[in-house]
This record gives C-alpha cells, sequence and structure tokens, in this order.
C-alpha cells in the first residue's frame, strides 16, 4: 500500500530523465502507466465482502509519529477515482500537450500531485494527512503557473495558493487541537473518543479550523474564488485537480470527520448552510459566465457545494447521495472539462460568444458533451447518474428528522427550496454550455481555426468517462453493492437504505425535478432577458475585488507599518530599544516586587569617595551640555581619569594602570579622528524630542541604579572570591590574584579577549587599506 | 617610644586628610578651567595640571593605606601625561597627531 503511495514520487524523479526524449516518445505515455498500476491494484479490493485495512509503517516512531494508512470504503472510492481519472487525463494530456511544451516539468508536478492526493486520502495519522495536504496545496500551485510566462497564470496560482494554504494552516490547528485533547493522532482513534471532544470546551474552535480547511480545499462560499482564476491551468490539470480530485479534498476531509463531528447541531448549520449557499451562488454565477471552463468552474463550485450540504444533513440518505454524487460528478465534470479543451483545441477559442453550431463539425464530442452536460443538469433520463445523485439529494433534503428545535429547524424547512432554486440555474447553465457550443448558428469567421473532430485519442478519456455515466446510470446497483456502500458505511455506520431504484413512483422529489426541468428551460430559452440581473447582484460587491483590495491593503499596509518605524534613523532605533528595555524591565520589577534596599552590607563613606564622584558627575554633565567637541573629548577624559582614581582608593592598582592607559589611547584615538569630522554643531532637534531623549535616559539611569541597589541588597550566596584569595599563591603560583585569575583560573577568556583585540585590528586595518584602494583606482 | 608612633600616625593621618583635601580644591578649580576654559589649550593645560594632581592625590592615598602597589600609577599617570599632552599640543598646533610620511 506504502508502494502504492509512494510510487507516483518515485515516477516523478526520473521524469527529467525520460522527458528529454520527448521528442520520440510523449512523456505522457510512460505516466499514464502509473496511475493504471496503482488503479489495477486498488481495484482489487472492490467486492462485496470489502474490509477496512490498516498498514502502519515506521516514520518518526520516537514523537509517535508513523505512517497509518486506513484504507475504508471511503478511502477506496477516493483512490479509484484519482487512479483512475488520473490514467485518463494522463492520456488525454499526451494528445493535449504538445512536445513543444515543458512536459517533464508537467508531469513531475502531475505525479507530484496525484502521489500526494493518493497520500490525502489514504493517511489516518492526521501529522501525514496534514503532509500530504499541503502538497496538492504545492502541486497545484505549480500546476496551475504551469505556463508561467502568463501574468494571468501567476495571478491564479498565487490566489489559490494564498487561500489554501490559509486553509491549511487552519486545518493544522485543528488536528493539533484534536491531537492534544485525545492523546491519539490517528483519525479513527480520535472517531472513537467522539465524546470527549464534542464536550470539550476547545470544540467550537476544532470545528472552525476543520471546516477552514475544508471549505478553502473545495472552494466553498466565500473561499470559491480561487477555483475560476486556477482555469488558467491546462485543461488536463483544471479537469484532474480542479473538478474530480483536489477539491475534493475538503469534501473527504469533512466525510471522514464527520462520524465525529456529526453529533453538534452547528456542524449541520456550517456545513449544510454553506454548502447549500455555494450551490446556488456557484450556479447562478456560472450561468454568467462566457467562457467555457469559467462555467465549468462555477459548475464545479456548485456542485462541491451541493455535496459539502449533504455531507451536512447526515441522514442515512443525504450520506449515502453524496458518496454517489462524488462519483457521479468526477465523471461527467471530467468529461465536460476534456470537452472544453477539445473545443479550445479544435478552435482556439473558449469564449462562447464565439462558439456555435459545432455539432457538425465535431459530432462525436458533441454527443459526449450532451450526455454528460444533460447528467450534469439532472435530466430526468434513466441513464444519467446525475439524476439519481440530484433526486437523492432533494429526497434528502425533504426528510429530516422532526423535533428539531430553532435554528435548524428553520435551515431544515428552507433547504427544499434553496436547493430546488440552485438546481434550476444548474440546468439553466447545462444547457448554455452545451447549446451555446454546438448548436444554434455557426459563426466560422469569427474562430481562429477552422474546426475538425479531435484525433481518437483525445476522444477516448472523455468517452470512458460518459461511458461511466451511462453505465452507472443504467445499472446503479452494479456499482452500488461492491462500491459505494462501503464508502457510505465508513461515513455512518448502520443501516443504510443504498438501493437505487428507476422508479420511485410520482413522490415529491420526481415533482422537484420536474419543476426544475420547467423553470430551467423557461429559464434557458429566456436567458438573454433576464441577464441584466447580474449587474444588480454580483455588481460591484464581487468577492474577487474584495480578495485583491485584501492582498493590496496588506500590502500598502505593512508596508506603511515597516516606513513608519524604520526610517533609518539610529538615534530612533536607540529611542525605541532603550525604551523598550525600560518598560519591560520595570514592569518586570513591579510585577515580582524585586525591588529591595538593604543597608546592612554597606561600608562608610569617605570624603576622597565623595569627592571624586562629585568631580566625574560635573565632568560627566559638562561633557553633555559643551558645544565645543575638543573641550567634549578633553571633559570626558576628566572622567576616565576620576575613574582610575576611584580604581586607586579601591585598591585596585591593575584596573587602574590599564584604566590609564585606555584613557590615554581612546583620547588620542577621538583626537585622530575628529580632525576629520566636521564641526560640531548645536544640535536644532525639536524641544519634543529633546525631553523625550531626557526622559529616556533618565529612566534608564533610574533603571541601573535600581538595579544596582537591588542586586546589591539581595545577595542569595557567598561569593567564591575567597577560594580565589586562598589558591592564588598555591595553585596557580603567584600573589597578583587579579593576574592568577586572569591568565590562570580564567585563562579561556582572556584568550577570547585578545582574539577580540586582534579582530579589531584586523578590521581597522581592512577598513582603512580597502578605502585607499578604492581611492586609488576611483 | 609607642606613643612618640602613634603620635605620628596620627600626624601622618591628619597631614595627608589636609593634603588630599587641598589638592582636590585644586582639581576643583581646574576642572572648572576645563569645561569653562575659552580656548581649547586653556583646557589642554588644565587636563594637564589635573593629571599631576591626580599622581598627588594617588601617592597620598598610598600613603593612607599604607600600600606600595601604587607607584606603578604614579609613574604610568606621569609618562601617560607627557604622551597625551604632547599629542593635544601637536593636534591644537598642527591638527594632526601622526604626520603621514611625505615621500
Amino acid at each position: 500500500m506504502l508502494t502504492s503511495v509512494l510510487l507516483p514520487f518515485i515516477a516523478a524523479l526520473f521524469i527529467p530523465l525520460i522527458s528529454k526524449w520527448k521528442e520520440k516518445v510523449h512523456t505522457g505515455i510512460f505516466v499514464t502507466l502509473i496511475p493504471l498500476a496503482v488503479f489495477i491494484y486498488f481495484i482489487q479490493f472492490i467486492g462485496a465482502g470489502f474490509e477496512p485495512v490498516t498498514r502502519e509503517y515506521s516514520w518518526i516512531p520516537s514523537m509517535n509519529m508513523n505512517i497509518l494508512f486506513h484504507l475504508d470504503g471511503l478511502s477506496l472510492l477516493f483512490l479509484l477515482l484519482i487512479s483512475g481519472i488520473g490514467t485518463l487525463v494522463a492520456f488525454y494530456s499526451i494528445y493535449y500537450l504538445h512536445t513543444s511544451e515543458q512536459l517533464g516539468q508537467f508531469y513531475v508536478f502531475f505525479l507530484l500531485f496525484m502521489g500526494s492526493m493518493l497520500g490525502v486520502v489514504l493517511s489516518d495519522n492526521v501529522y501525514v494527512l496534514y503532509t500530504f495536504w499541503e502538497f496538492t496545496s504545492l502541486s497545484s500551485f505549480l500546476l496551475i503557473g504551469f505556463w508561467n510566462h502568463r501574468e494571468r497564470s501567476r495571478y491564479g496560482a498565487l490566489k489559490s495558493m494564498l487561500i489554501t494554504v490559509f486553509g491549511g494552516l487552519s486545518l493544522l490547528g485543528g488536528l493539533i487541537f484534536m491531537q492534544v485533547i485525545t492523546g491519539t493522532a490517528s483519525i479513527q482513534g480520535m472517531i472513537e473518543q467522539q465524546e470527549l471532544i464534542l464536550n470539550h470546551e476547545y470544540f467550537p474552535m476544532i470545528l472552525t479550523f476543520l471546516l477552514l480547511g475544508a471549505f478553502t480545499k473545495s472552494a466553498q462560499f466565500p473561499f470559491h474564488i480561487w477555483l475560476p482564476d486556477a482555469m488558467e491551468a491546462p485543461t488536463p490539470v483544471s479537469a484532474y485537480l480542479h473538478s474530480a480530485t483536489m477539491v475534493k479534498a475538503g469534501l473527504f476531509l469533512i466525510a471522514r470527520f464527520s462520524p465525529m463531528l456529526t453529533g453538534s447541531e452547528w456542524f449541520f448549520l456550517f456545513v449544510s448552510g454553506f454548502g447549500i449557499i455555494t450551490l446556488c451562488w456557484g450556479s447562478y454565477m456560472a450561468v454568467r459566465q462566457t467562457d467555457l471552463k469559467a462555467i465549468l468552474a462555477f459548475s464545479t463550485i456548485s456542485q462541491l457545494g451541493m455535496i459539502m450540504a449533504m455531507l451536512g444533513f447526515g441522514t442515512d440518505m443525504a450520506i449515502f447521495a453524496a458518496v454517489f454524487h462524488i462519483l457521479n460528478h468526477a465523471t461527467f465534470k471530467g468529461s465536460l472539462f476534456m470537452v472544453a479543451g477539445i473545443v479550445d483545441h479544435e478552435t482556439g477559442t473558449r469564449d462562447i460568444r464565439n462558439l456555435g453550431g459545432l455539432m457538425t463539425f465535431l459530432p462525436i464530442t458533441a454527443t459526449l458533451a450532451v450526455i454528460a452536460s444533460f447528467s450534469m443538469a439532472g435530466v430526468p433520463l434513466p441513464f444519467l447518474n446525475g439524476f439519481y445523485s440530484k433526486e437523492l439529494f432533494f429526497d434528502a433534503s425533504i426528510h429530516f428528522n422532526e423535533g428539531a428545535q430553532g435554528a435548524v429547524a428553520i435551515m431544515q424547512s428552507i433547504l427544499p427550496y434553496l436547493a430546488v432554486i440552485g438546481s434550476i440555474f444548474t440546468f439553466v447553465y447545462s444547457m448554455y454550455f452545451f447549446f451555446g457550443t454546438f448548436r444554434g448558428e455557426s459563426n466560422m469567421d469569427k474562430l481562429p481555426k477552422k474546426p475538425h473532430e479531435a484525433p481518437i485519442g483525445m476522444l477516448v478519456a472523455p468517452a470512458v468517462l460518459v461511458l461511466g455515466v451511462i453505465v452507472i446510470g443504467l445499472f446503479p446497483e452494479l456499482i452500488n453493492q461492491p462500491f459505494i456502500s462501503h464508502a457510505a458505511d465508513s461515513i455512518k455506520a448502520g443501516d443504510i437504505d443504498k438501493s437505487i431504484s428507476f422508479w420511485h413512483g410520482i413522490k415529491l422529489p420526481l415533482i422537484m425535478s420536474l419543476a426544475v426541468l420547467a423553470f430551467g428551460t423557461i429559464l434557458a430559452l429566456s436567458r438573454p432577458k433576464w441577464q441584466g440581473v447580474y449587474r444588480i447582484l454580483p455588481g460591484k460587491l464581487s468577492l474577487n475585488s474584495f480578495y485583491d483590495g485584501t492582498v493590496k491593503r496588506t500590502e500598502t499596509y505593512s508596508t506603511a507599518i515597516t516606513n513608519g518605524y524604520m526610517n533609518g534613523s539610529l538615534a530612533r532605533y536607540v529611542r525605541l530599544i532603550i525604551g523598550a528595555i525600560i518598560i519591560v524591565t520595570f514592569s518586570i520589577m513591579a510585577i515580582t516586587g524585586s525591588f529591595t534596599i538593604s543597608n546592612e552590607d554597606l561600608s562608610a563613606l569617605t570624603a576622597p569617595e565623595i569627592f571624586i564622584a562629585l568631580t566625574m558627575v560635573i565632568a560627566a554633565v559638562g561633557t553633555i551640555i559643551t558645544n565645543n567637541r575638543i573641550a567634549a573629548i578633553l571633559i570626558l577624559g576628566v572622567v576616565g581619569y576620576g575613574l582610575a582614581i576611584l580604581f586607586v582608593l579601591y585598591r585596585a592598582p591593575d584596573l587602574a594602570l590599564t584604566q590609564l592607559i585606555i584613557e590615554t589611547v581612546t583620547v588620542a584615538l577621538f583626537l585622530l579622528a575628529f580632525y576629520h569630522m566636521p564641526q560640531l554643531e548645536k544640535k536644532t532637534e525639536t524641544k519634543r524630542k529633546k525631553s523625550l531623549n531626557l526622559t529616556i535616559a533618565i529612566g534608564f539611569g533610574a533603571l541601573m541604579s535600581m538595579i544596582g541597589i537591588s542586586a546589591h541588597s539581595s545577595k542569595a550566596f557567598d561569593s567564591i572570591s575567597d577560594y580565589f584569595l586562598k589558591t592564588s599563591h598555591s595553585l596557580g603560583g603567584g600573589d597578583n590574584v587579579v593576574n592568577v585569575i586572569l591568565v590562570d583560573m580564567r585563562g579561556l577568556d582572556t584568550v577570547l579577549e585578545i582574539t577580540v583585540l586582534g579582530i579589531a585590528a584586523f578590521a581597522i586595518y581592512g577598513l582603512v587599506r580597502l578605502r585607499r584602494h578604492k581611492d586609488e583606482e576611483g | 617610644m609607642a606613643d612618640i608612633l602613634d603620635v605620628t600616625q596620627s600626624l601622618i593621618q591628619i597631614v595627608t586628610t589636609i593634603c588630599i583635601v587641598v589638592i582636590s580644591i585644586s582639581i576643583v578649580m581646574l576642572l572648572y578651567r576645563t569645561i569653562k576654559g575659552p580656548t581649547n589649550p586653556d583646557r589642554a593645560v588644565s587636563l594637564d595640571s589635573i593629571g599631576v594632581n591626580l599622581m598627588g592625590i594617588a601617592g597620598l592615598l598610598a600613603i593612607l593605606l599604607v600600600t606600595t602597589k601604587f607607584n606603578d600609577v604614579i609613574l604610568l599617570i606621569g609618562i601617560l601625561l607627557f604622551i597625551g599632552t604632547v599629542a593635544l599640543a601637536k593636534f591644537l598646533e598642527k591638527g594632526v597627531i601622526i604626520e603621514r610620511d611625505m615621500d
């Protein structure tokens, strides 16, 4: 099982090598074999007696993070969709992509995506799931931006990346919460502890995070905006990622966690609510589009919303209808995308306003399109699978358990109406898609190419999918018993009524279907007359402009904020740093109450000390207020010499010696540098700034004094200096304790100080020499 | 005998303290000159004098603290003062301390 997931990744490694011969053999031929192999492997699991399989492979055992695979009905449904449609799409892409394209890159991304998608649906460990989840986002980003010379492609790739990664990170948050609460990283293990999570105080956050992850990935309202822009990808990618697989990852996630979450009525409200809004909004917006792929994109959004709504219902019938529709949608939507790709390929345009009357030129394509789009519309014909799932959807929307209260009850009562409204628009755009492209007047002069039927190879993949539509439509029980029912079982255990029959009798769902048919026909025929409504409803309230505005505003604001405090003035940075130190340290001292004064350990003051201290204070203040630069440095010299005398007073001859030398050298260095500097001018700073500087300086001084006093007043331990005094001679062989410490007891520090001096010397030499070389060159 | 020694010792202490006070007063006056000093040569000379006074203070402190460890300090102050004052003088005179080779 691990091999099947890793196979695409391993194959992706070899694609760059194989793609070198792309002129002779199209790389896609090799790629097609890989999903086919995976498909053949997984199809063996199908059967009435299917039982879930769990496998564990060691990954990071020390953190209890292993690659845990759990193959149940739901995973199997997705695995077969991914590998099966993957095979068809890879085959289709052989004819779609010319060998002059960068095939190597395309198929590497493609295989990466497929492998990670397989991983998402098989994973039972949440962290493994998240890893693969982000892999799908990344590879989708790469695939959308495949034609990276186009501005729109880059825009679409960035948009989808931002939105799906935002959702992915929320998902990670939710997963971490659940792992912390339940103590296990296994999804099945979490489901077993359902009660614990449902009653936990963090449950609202978990639900929000999980739903954000699922809604962004599955393009639910209002995060659906990335999907239409992802249509800049090559058509095989659109067919694969943005109709059949990746956008269903969110549905998969909801389905996977729904055994755990259905206990909460918020789950129903949010998932069904957003799903039904997405259904209506997506189908409503699809009618407005003029690009074939944009119609399909909005159609995908609305169908995903429908499945999401059904997952939210949580009733037996709804769950069954949801998994059934996942399969159905993958078949007809995949084939429709491929049809759109063929039309684009053969006529050179995808703009439906320029297309029309292609039926005579592309008869096979038109046949495929008519079956797929009628299935999408849910036209009540018994050989279309879309009809069954739509009817099951209607059925589910009117059959709820009675006795619900409050918002849930309101929601349950309006759901059927919204479902019908959404389906009417679904019908309208499906008809629009088919009749606008293949019927009506043909206007050849507007087409860039003279249309003719596509090559056989290109037609194979959509034909297989349409065949799937019909087979499922004619023999639903064939798919149902060994396959779909297991998927429904794994979402909701129990006795689900899993039979699909051609004829229910004249019941409410059928009447709803007929109503959709009737109203849909009227609206489709009168479409040009009410097109103006789009200027009112989405009008200027576009979510895209909101997104663009957000991205732009984020950039402007962050630039403004950065420029606001990073103005390049070092004085300001020092003010900020020192100010922060003052505030933080003072607050910590205030909170912990660590300011202590004790005067038991003080020695008596002597007159020389007071005198020298006063001298130094006077000199220091003099340094600040003087405007003469040489005067400033000379007065500073007084401070240095005063310090040396203080060292003398406190019986530190070595320090005094060093201090004297350093002071003199520093003064000399200042004098050296001052010659090259402009005259010190009177600072022309505003009063506010001056007082701010003064405040900060005084504050810092006060802070340091307080810390010094506190540190002296709270001695926790005796000092270790006695040891040095005792052992200086016996261990170090010297009577100068300071020097023995420097070179013997703590010699390492001295070595490093010497190194510092050496580095400084080299640096100065380097700076001076470098400057000179530049002068000479210049 | 012991009395004489005691008297001598207290005498030395008193005298040293008086000397320190006197030198301190002169340092304060010199400090006034350093800060106020109308011209930079004034400041240079006053700094030099402060240094000489510091040598005195260091010596007196050594007496007061009864130690010989500060003799180095006194000598060092002397050398550094000389070097520093020469450097200052050269700076004030020529504007540079170390002249570049003119070749």
